[in-house]
């Protein structure tokens, strides 16, 4: 590993998408997140990139949807409204297959909500926001390292399946600062673009970018194919941290919820309950064969977010009522407390595993 | 030890910049450290507070809702952090802004004029600095040398010519009685 | 046997889907000579919107993008600036350009991007089946003014290139009209223009091409180019707005 540096969330990201070679960079303001524009105003035009900001939420994406097709390594990065504004851009891309690198910086909602951090995006995100049927690689980083590592990774994921990848954090992850160390250099793959529209220079055959199939068979089709990439993805790219595997209770929690959990499990060991995490890295797909390796011992599951209760059905359906499950959620951009949480899991403790 | 600090008063004070030095420099003396602000409206003119952990393990939760170290800055943040802070906990309060002790006794405190002294020397910014000194004489939440490290590190150039004076203000709440 | 008359190379040979005594087929034929004569079609991409030319992919011969409603001018310059090199084009009708699109093509133009827009307006929503379009004209029927477009309740008709003629950014705008062999002329080297600009590195150019829309006016085409003349030029009159002088 490399150069050490105190950063911000969103700091890193922009500089792991730099360092990934991604030279192109499409935005509106929006917080909290803004700093990520700001980093890349300041950055790309010193690397040879361009940094352009949109008239709006919808010219960004559509922008980010031009300049994928042409097989650059592009971004975009927003908040939840903004977020939403995107979704049309978001299903022409799934349809027309361009990779390309979404970052939401989740805060409150509905409606303009607040600014405050918020999980509350997860349906949106991980169950197509946007009209067709279409996925997007989700990854939910929990610590400032994370973020720059997963954002490397996102335009590898982007780029091997021709789709978005999109970095879910929230205005926490985003605002804090903390340690990230670099790598000296970075795993990029390199895909040979042949569908890109470069311009066929009288040498092949003309290419076309578009998501428009009239014809239902052909247009059913080309679903079954995006369908087929989707379990490929489903079976290869599921990723996931299971932290204290012999856990009676396990929490589920994924970004800096998941943090704030594992200060839980410290709480819970001095009490002699014996809590575990596990932590979704990518929320879709969603890593079902997690709850497999701990699903014998484990004699209940408590899932911590700051929704109403969102990726819980997505753990409901992992553990198809297999044990039992609780929620604890905050919303409005509250932040579940340690000792709330402690709470739900002495009462869990009192229920399921001590006089068992 | 895990330092679990919260740092609050009126944006404008230099909370979040006191915060962030205490994480460079946490980071310096390497430990593990977080550091995650209030924003948005509070930066401009409300209420600012930011939470920083330092650890010599990873950090669990950047996000705190109890503290073993607290400075104060104003009394809103006083009445609003006092019961956060952990048992056997600090607090170190600008007493020039604050006009009351803590009200519980199983917790320390430390009253500063800070902003008056810091306003004899001729630079009220430079409070916040002063009740860092306290701090880090009590808790040694971070190192004195890897502090004067971090200010050149997070200070921007045209302000490095202030940093001696800065590092007297550190001395002078270390050695306040 | 000499040729004198041939399809231009830019265009493939998909047999046209449009309507009979519609001018899309003209305005496609301007681009593609212009493609052709200027000899960058391997280095253009167009960008195609929503509307009846949503296909447009399948006549012109280049790389293509197909953009969402309204956005072609930000899909351009997403591609411009990724591919400063190449030649980009939009190919946009009067609804997709200057109702849902607005906000693109306004600031499209305000940033001057290299990019070149070829606007069709035939005052009406096409491929929906004849709906009032921002450019419908003051007392004409469409299906959601059946009664004719009232201004008290449906607004006036926007003029597109005297609207963009009053921003710094665009360097060549001009309004030309398809309704018969002297005007198609003069459209012809208004589009070649156009893309000359963009190769010049001079800023963003936009050409309205004054169309019909025979099926949607209820007219016969030899009445559509009628009614392009009497009515629409008198509300829509040609000439250059921006970039007179302009040499390329």
């Amino acid at each position: 590993m490399g150069q050490k540096l105190l950063m911000k969330g969103n700091e890193a990201i922009a500089e792991a998408a730099i360092r990934a070679g991604c030279l192109h960079y499409f935005g509106y303001p929006i917080t909290p997140q803004t700093e990520i524009s700001h980093y890349m105003a300041k950055k790309l035009p010193k690397v040879g990139g361009v940094f352009l900001q949109a008239e709006s939420e919808v010219a960004a994406i559509n922008m980010v949807y031009g300049s994928g097709s042409t097989g650059t390594r592009v971004m975009t990065s927003s908040s939840s409204p903004g977020i939403s504004l995107k979704q049309e851009g978001l299903s022409y891309i799934a349809g027309s297959q361009i990779p390309a690198v979404v970052v939401n910086i989740v805060r409150s909602g509905p409606g303009l909500g607040g600014i405050q951090p918020a999980q509350s995006d997860y349906f949106q995100s991980c169950k197509g926001g946007g009209h067709g049927d279409y996925r997007q690689i989700v990854l939910a980083p929990s610590s400032v390292q994370e973020l720059y590592e997963l954002t490397v990774e996102a335009f590898n994921l982007a780029d091997r399946y021709r789709m978005v990848a999109m970095i879910m954090g929230d205005g926490n992850l985003g605002q804090m600062m903390e340690v990230v160390e670099f790598r000296n250099e970075e795993p990029i793959e390199h895909y040979d673009k042949q569908w890109a529209t470069v311009g066929h220079e009288n040498s092949r055959e003309q290419n076309v970018v578009t998501s428009i199939h009239l014809n239902p068979a052909v247009l059913e089709k080309m679903n079954l194919d995006l369908q087929e990439k989707y379990r490929v993805i489903k079976e290869k790219e599921c990723r996931y941290e299971i932290y204290n595997q012999d856990a009676d209770i396990f929490i589920v929690a994924y970004g800096i919820v998941a943090r704030i959990a594992k200060s839980v499990i410290e709480m819970a060991k001095d009490k002699g309950i014996n809590v575990g995490l596990l932590r979704p890295i990518t929320l879709w797909p969603f890593p079902d064969q997690a709850f497999d390796q701990v699903i014998d011992k484990a004699k209940a599951f408590l899932t911590v977010e700051m929704s109403s209760g969102q990726m819980l059905e997505d753990v409901k359906l992992a553990l198809n009522g297999r044990k039992p499950v609780y929620f604890h959620g905050r919303m409005g951009g509250m932040v579940p407390a340690r000792d709330d949480i402690m709470k739900e899991i002495r009462n869990i403790y009192n229920l399921h595993v001590k006089n068992d | 030890m895990v330092h679990e600090v919260i740092l609050a008063g009126f944006g404008g004070q230099g909370i979040l910049s006191a915060g962030r030095l205490l994480a460079e420099a946490g980071m310096l003396d390497g430990n593990h450290v977080s550091w995650l602000p209030s924003y948005g409206p509070e930066m401009r003119g409300g209420t600012a507070n930011c939470n920083v952990v330092v650890s010599k393990t990873p950090v669990d939760s950047p996000v705190l809702n109890s503290c073993n170290e607290l400075v104060i800055m104003n009394k809103p943040s006083l009445d609003k952090f006092e019961t956060m802070v952990e048992k056997g906990g600090i607090v170190i309060i600008d007493s020039s802004i604050v006009d009351r002790d803590v009200k519980r006794d199983d917790i320390n405190s430390f009253l500063i004029p800070a902003t008056n002294i810091a306003s004899e020397m001729g630079n009220m910014a430079f409070a916040n600095i002063i009740l860092l000194g306290k701090l880090i004489k009590e808790r040694q939440t971070v190192s004195v040398e890897n502090f004067e490290k971090a200010l050149y590190a997070v200070l921007s150039e045209r302000k490095h010519h202030l940093i001696p004076q800065e590092m007297e203000a550190l001395k002078i709440g270390m050695d306040y009685k | 046997m000499a040729i004198v008359f041939q399809k231009p190379k830019a265009l493939k040979d998909t047999p046209m889907h449009y309507c009979p005594g519609c001018t899309h087929g003209i305005a496609h034929r301007l681009v593609a000579e212009a493609l052709d004569e200027l000899d960058i079609e391997g280095k253009t991409i167009g960008i195609a919107s929503v509307g009846c030319s949503y296909n447009s992919y399948d006549y012109f011969g280049c790389d293509m993008i197909q953009a969402p409603h309204g956005r072609a001018p930000a899909v351009a310059t997403g591609v411009k600036r990724s591919k400063p090199d190449n030649v980009v084009f939009t190919y946009q009708g009067d609804g997709d350009l200057a109702a849902i699109g607005t906000a693109e093509i306004v600031h499209a133009a305000a940033r001057g991007e290299k990019i070149t827009v070829i606007f069709i307006n035939n005052t009406i929503y096409g491929m929906t089946s004849g709906q009032m379009a921002p450019t419908t004209l003051l007392n004409q029927y469409s299906t959601t003014t059946p009664y004719g477009r009232i201004a008290d309740q449906h607004g006036f008709p926007i003029n597109v290139c005297e609207m963009l003629a009053t921003l710094e950014g665009p360097a060549y705008i001009e309004r030309v009209s398809l309704h018969d062999v002297k005007h198609i002329k003069k459209a012809k080297q208004a589009v070649k223009k156009a893309f000359k600009v963009q190769i010049a590195n001079k800023g963003f150019s936009l050409v309205e091409l004054l169309s019909t829309c025979p099926t949607n006016w209820g007219l016969s085409p030899v009445e559509s180019l009628k009614r392009v003349e009497d009515d629409m030029i008198p509300h829509y009159p040609l000439g250059v707005f921006k970039g007179k002088d302009l040499e390329v």
